[in-house]
C-alpha cells in the first residue's frame, strides 16, 4: 500500500500539470502533497507552474478574442479551385 | 463527380462558410497553411459526397462534421510520423533512477527582476515562441486545452485520443514550456 502511494518526480509533475486544470483526483492530490514533503524540486516546479497557468490564462483571453479569417485573394483562389474541382 | 444537388449551394460555400471553417481549423492546428488546406479539403470532400447530404442538419453543421474528420486525419498523420527524430526533450532519468529529475534540467529559482505581466508584448512574444517550439502533436493538444480551453472529453473526441494520452502530452508540453520560459525569459 505504501509503495503504491509514493510517486517519483515524473509522476508528481504529471499530477501537478493535470491539477492546473482542476482535473486531478483527491487521491492524486494527496499523493502529491506527500511527495512535496521530501521533494523541494517538485514544490518549486509547482509554484512556477501555478504562475505559468496565470500567464497562459491571460494569453488565452487575448487569443480567444481574435477571429481568424481568410483574405479576399485566398477566397477567390479557393472559389476557382472549387469550380475546377466540380468541372 | 456529383452534381450540385438542390439542397446544397456549393457556389456560395466560400462566401458563407470559409471563414467559419478556417477559424475552427486554426484554433485547433494553429498553422495558416494547414488550416487553409483543411478548409479546401473539406469543401472538396463535401462536393464529392454531396449526395449523402440529406438536409437533416444545416450545411454548416454538415461541413463542420467533415472538417472534424479531416482534423483527426491530420492529427493521426503527424502523430504517426515514424523515423522522424522526435525533438522532445527528456526531463527524467530512466533505469535505476527512473522518474527522478535529470540533473541539468532541474527547475531553478526565477529571477525576481523578470517582467511577469502578460500585457507585456515581449513576454507574450516569448511565450508564443516557446509554444511554437513544442513538437507539433503536443502543441496542438496544449493549445486546445490551455489556450482554447476545451473540455478534456471534447479534445479526446476531436483528436481520437484517450484521456491518459492527453495528460501525458500536456505534461510533456508544460514541462518543456517551463524550461523554455526559464531559459529565455525568467533567467535569461
Amino acid at each position: 500500500m505504501f509503495g503504491k502511494f509514493k510517486l517519483n518526480c515524473d509522476e508528481a509533475t504529471t499530477i501537478c500539470n493535470k491539477n492546473q486544470y482542476g482535473e486531478a483526483t483527491i487521491w492524486e492530490k494527496m499523493r502529491l502533497m506527500v511527495h512535496f514533503i521530501h521533494c523541494k524540486v517538485c514544490s518549486l516546479y509547482t509554484r512556477q507552474n501555478n504562475f505559468l497557468t496565470t500567464l497562459y490564462k491571460g494569453y488565452s483571453h487575448q487569443c480567444k478574442n481574435i477571429k481568424h479569417t481568410l483574405d479576399q485573394t485566398q477566397k477567390e483562389d479557393l472559389k476557382s479551385k472549387l469550380r475546377n474541382y466540380k468541372a | 463527380m456529383a452534381q450540385n444537388t438542390p439542397l446544397l449551394q456549393t457556389d456560395k460555400w466560400v462566401d458563407n462558410y470559409a471563414d467559419y471553417l478556417y477559424n475552427y481549423a486554426i484554433t485547433r492546428v494553429n498553422n495558416n497553411e494547414v488550416a487553409k488546406d483543411l478548409v479546401q479539403e473539406t469543401f472538396f470532400a463535401g462536393i464529392k459526397s454531396a449526395d449523402n447530404f440529406k438536409g437533416k442538419s444545416s450545411e454548416r453543421t454538415w461541413l463542420i462534421s467533415i472538417l472534424k474528420r479531416k482534423i483527426i486525419d491530420y492529427y493521426r498523420k503527424i502523430n504517426s510520423k515514424k523515423g522522424q527524430a522526435e525533438v522532445r526533450m527528456n526531463f527524467y532519468n530512466d533505469g535505476d533512477q527512473e522518474g527522478t529529475w535529470i540533473e541539468e534540467r532541474i527547475p531553478q529559482p526565477w529571477s525576481e527582476s523578470a517582467n511577469h505581466n502578460i500585457e507585456n508584448d515581449e513576454l507574450r512574444a516569448q511565450l508564443e515562441e516557446c509554444i511554437d517550439g513544442l513538437p507539433e502533436k503536443y502543441g496542438i493538444v496544449f493549445r486546445m486545452k490551455t489556450i482554447q480551453e476545451f473540455e478534456t472529453e471534447e479534445i479526446c473526441n476531436e483528436l481520437d485520443i484517450t484521456s491518459s494520452n492527453l495528460w501525458v502530452m500536456i505534461h510533456r508540453a508544460r514541462t518543456q514550456l517551463r524550461k523554455c520560459m526559464e531559459d529565455n525569459w525568467f533567467n535569461s
